[in-house]
Parts: structure tokens; sequence; C-alpha cells
């Protein structure tokens, strides 16, 4: 955010990590459980942000690229293979087939691409459902053990949650390292103008890969997470719903912008657990409250602070000509 | 003086109209040429052939002596052909410097250093510069979106030599200029072209601003060359007069 003086954005962010790592400390199993759902969600929301926010490139896949990763440590891990490893795998594995899902892109753009990653997404839905020799059909993974890290037991939600904020702090790190580099720029230049993109020696086909095979590669990461998590997992949780939870957590939060994600990951996941106690009328109440603040915000949360921002700067520039120009005046 | 660009015998055909008939020409090293002709005439499609964006019917483009027809506008961007366009195409969300450092940073190593190395691709200062050339400084940090219709022009041409080209291609540098800017703008592409050695191809309407500006002009009908030689002979040409510039 620009607008904010530098020591302040600091001083804030520790806050906010201090805060992550202390207060669940006392929290119950189910407060956690939620916590640690919301910093999955922010993975995957953060891979889609990339694809959709940065590069433009609509998906409605994020959720099967979860499943993708759910499975695959879901498998690998009830197979008795650790924890680490298993995320590898599925980094690797939602990375190519991201990479091979990014070539309609090539062709189709907007709403029609939309409907190719739907159907995608369905067919991701129909393989879980259907290859039960591999994924269990209906009746899911049991039994997914959660992993030591360096010896330690995470059996416990705590530890666990610990594991699943630090995969959150180690990928934000990365994302934001991905969006300041040059990458990131040609990222945002696929998004606004992509014939100029390409008149400037960018590979817009290289990089419209690149954006589709990262994005879902962090789906992936969010998918191994996931399983040890719950512990438990079967197709349900991976259909369309769930690419459209992440789709609009990317758009409420804020598409394009960096904290995004993570607000809009913690309206879908924590926004409804609050509303809980007007009982039945929470997901109506949850449902308006996203309309409004569409109808209010197009750009999202985020948005809203950035035009703020951006009124105050003009503000202070057209203050400074002011001043420029009477100073002129006064001179001749 | 050799020839950068070569042109042989290109044609565009949209279904049974043939929008560029046949064109050939060459551009020599170092020079500006004009392209004049009136609305519809084919100039555009005939850029749009030669950069790739538009793949042409028949004909060849040879770059340097190598055949480069048909290589896609980024291959070629990086052979050193650049354009700016006739309609405004700049990243309206990014600052004047992020676009800028955007025109340049894929001339810079290669896609695994575009990843781990700096964040601007080093390119900062020459960004700078270039802002500082194109008058542009108490912009430099503003969204390229709020900058006036004349000063993007003037970023749309400044991002065209962020990757030093050999060549470069302007479609209609000079509409919506307002006149002191216009002056401006004629003024850096002279500047560029001397000190850099570019070679221009500029496509105008704004006779004046061609006639002064290039040392060739070839003149465009109805998909045809109709005319090419020096701005003062091109005036004289009777065809030329009948076609365009009579009325």
């Amino acid at each position: 955010m620009r607008g904010f003086a530098k020591p302040l954005k600091i001083a804030l962010g520790l806050a906010v990590i201090a805060a992550l790592i202390i207060v669940p400390m006392n929290f119950n199993r189910y407060g956690l459980f939620i916590l640690s759902q919301w910093a999955v969600m922010s993975i995957a929301a953060m891979g889609l942000n990339l694809t959709l926010g940065y590069a433009g490139q609509v998906s409605l896949a994020q959720g099967a690229f979860v499943g993708i990763g759910a499975y695959a440590a879901a498998i690998m891990t009830t197979h008795g293979w650790p924890l680490p490893a298993a995320i590898l795998v599925a980094i690797a594995l939602s990375f190519a087939i991201g990479w091979v899902l990014g070539y309609p892109a090539l062709r189709v753009q907007h709403h029609y691409l939309a409907f190719v990653t739907l159907a995608f997404s369905t067919l991701a839905f129909l393989v879980f459902r259907n290859e039960s020799w591999l994924t269990g059909g209906i009746y899911g993974i049991s039994n997914i053990p959660r992993p030591h890290i360096l010896g330690i037991a995470t059996n416990k939600p705590l530890p666990f949650y610990y594991v699943c904020l630090g995969s959150l702090a180690i990928v934000s790190l990365a994302v934001w390292w991905l969006i300041r580099s040059p990458w990131g720029r040609a990222f945002m230049a696929l998004r606004e103008n992509p014939l100029r993109a390409q008149s400037l020696g960018i590979d817009t086909r290289r990089y419209t890969l690149m954006a589709f095979a990262i994005g879902s590669a962090l789906g992936g990461v969010a998918g191994a997470l996931y399983a040890p998590l719950t512990q438990y997992i079967d197709p349900v949780p991976f259909n369309l719903s769930l690419s459209l939870d992440l789709l609009m957590m990317v758009i409420v939060g804020g598409a394009g912008f960096y904290f995004g994600p993570f607000l809009g990951a913690m309206i879908a996941v924590l926004l409804p657990e609050w509303l809980r106690f007007t009982e039945g009328y929470y997901l109506m109440l949850y449902a308006v409250a996203v309309m409004l603040l569409l109808i209010w915000s197009p750009t999202g949360i985020l948005g809203i602070l950035d035009r703020y921002l951006a009124e105050r700067r003009t503000k202070a520039a057209s203050a400074l000509r002011a001043v420029a120009k009477s100073r002129l005046e006064t001179a001749q | 003086m050799s020839a950068v660009l070569e042109v042989t015998g290109i044609k565009k055909n949209f279904g049974g109209i043939s929008a560029v008939d046949g064109v050939s020409f060459d551009v020599r090293e170092g020079e500006i040429l004009g392209l004049i002709g009136p609305n519809g005439c084919g100039k555009s499609t005939l850029f749009n052939c030669i950069l790739g964006q538009l793949t042409p019917s028949g004909g060849e483009v040879k770059l340097d002596g190598k055949l480069v027809t048909g290589l896609r506008p980024a291959e070629l961007n990086k052979l050193g052909v650049s354009r700016t366009f006739q309609l405004l195409q700049v990243f309206p969300k990014l600052s004047v410097r992020e676009n800028l450092i955007l025109a340049g940073q894929e001339h810079q190593g290669n896609m695994a250093s575009r990843l781990v190395g700096r964040s601007d691709a080093g390119l900062t200062d020459a960004a700078n510069q270039m802002i500082g050339f194109f008058k542009l400084d108490h912009l430099a940090d503003e969204p390229a979106g709020g900058l006036s219709y004349g000063q993007q022009k003037l970023l749309d041409a400044a991002m065209a030599f962020m990757g030093g080209p050999r060549l470069v291609l302007l479609d209609e540098p000079a509409g919506g200029v307002n006149p002191s800017m216009l002056a401006d703008l004629k003024d850096r592409l002279v500047a560029i072209n001397r000190e850099k050695n570019a070679t221009f191809v500029v496509i105008e309407h704004n006779m004046e601003f061609v006639m002064s500006l290039c040392s060739r002009v070839m003149v465009m009908a109805e998909g045809k060359v109709l005319a090419m030689g020096r701005p003062d002979e091109v005036r004289k040409n009777p065809a030329v007069i009948e076609a365009y510039l009579g009325h």
C-alpha cells in the first residue's frame, strides 16, 4: 500500500504475524481448525490471484487443483511417504496439469476460458469420484496421518496450525518475490494489454502458461495441506463450488492486490462462523454482505483502500501544483 | 547504405479484398522513411504484416538480409524491431517508470534470471534516462492511465526505444498530439535517429511533420506503392497529388 509510512507498515505487519502466532494458543480445537482452514484457503486463493488477478486469465478450476494436491498427499502419506515429499509431488503434478490447462487460454479468453476451465473442474471431480482404485471413490481416503516436523508430532491441532501458518508464510514470500520480479510485471502486461506486450518482446504464450502452472501449483500446495488437516477426504469438497468459493475470495478481497486473498479467505472462512449467532440466517446475511460489498466496490475490499489512497495522492498533488502556481505568479 | 529491411511483394487479402497488393520497398540503414496514403490504403496492414501481427498472404520480409516472414511479434522485437501503435497502447495501471522497465526487461538476461534476478532487471537508470529524454520526469511514478493523450503518445514512443531497437515502425505518432508537444516529439525522434543510429518507418497524415522529418517518403494507394522518393519529389508527383495531396 503506497501512502503509509514504511516503518508503520512494517510494525503493522509484525503485529499481525505475532497475533497469528500468539492469539490462537488458547483457541479450542474448532477455532484452530477454522484458522488452519483460513491459512490453507489463503494459499489456494493466492494461486488464483496470480492467474486471475495479476495475469488476467479467468479460471474456474482452482478447486480441482486443491483436490489434485489433496489426493496426491492423501495417497502418498497413507502409503508411508513423508508429507514434504507429498507436497513436492502435489506441486509438480498440479504445475504440469495447470500448464496443459493453460493451452486453451492461448486461444480463448474471458467467459469462454471460464467454461473450458469449468469443464476441467467437472472432469477432475469425476476422476476423484469414479476412479475408486486410486481415490477410494465416494468412500474417500481416511486416516490421513499428520507429519512429524523436525521430530515434533503435529497430531494436535495447535502444532498443525503452525504447519499451515508456516506454509502460508513461505508461499507468501515466494509470491511476493514473484510479483515484484520482471515475471510479475509481464503477468500484469498480459492482463492489461497482451497485444502491446508482444510487440515489446514479451513471450505472451510462455508467460500465460506459466501463470496457469504456478497458480495451479499453489492450489496443489493448499490441497496437500488440506488432506492432513481434515485427515479424511472424499470428492465432495473439491467440486465446482470450491472453485467458485476461491474465485469469490479473490474478487471480494481484491483481485490483483497482494493482500486480497488473505482478506478474501478470511471473509469466506471466518465470516460465516462469526455470523453463526444469527442461527438460521447466517448464510443469508453472508450472501447479502458479499453482494453489498461488490456493489459498493467491484474491485473488492482492497479496492476501497486503493481508491482512498489514490484520492489522497491526487489531493496532495493538486495542492503542490497550486503552491507552485502561486509562486510562479508572485515571481512574475 | 545497406538495407535494414527489405520487403518483397507483400500481399494481404481479407476475404475477397486485397488490403495490401504486392508491396515492395527497402528501408536503408539510419534513414527515416515516411509512409503516407489515404485512409484504408493498407499502411497499417502493411505494418502488421511486417511485424508478424498478421500473416501475409504472400511475399517476403528480410531483416538485415535474413528472412523473418512469419516470425511472431515477440521474436521480431528480440531481433531489434520495435513499434508504436496508432491507438494508445500503454499499460494503464503501471506507473510510467514501470511501463518503461517492462518495455526493456525481455531484452535482459533469460527467463530464469528474470525470475531470480533484480526486480527492475537493472533498468531503473535506463528508464529514468528515457523519462528525462521525453520530459516526463514529473510523471514518472504516476499510473500511465492518468496521463493526458499527448503524454501517453510520448510514453508509447519512449517504450518502443527501451529495447535499443535497430528499426522502429511508428504508426501515426503525431495523431492527436498538440503542436508544442509535436515539436518536442519530432525533436526527440531526430535525436534518437542520430545518436543511436536507429532506423524509422513513420506512418503519418500530418504532411508538415512527415515532410520535415523524413529523408524519403513512400506513398500508398489502394494497397499498392504509388510513389517513392525525396519529400520534395513526392510532393510534385502528379499521381500523388491526384490520389492524395490534391484534395
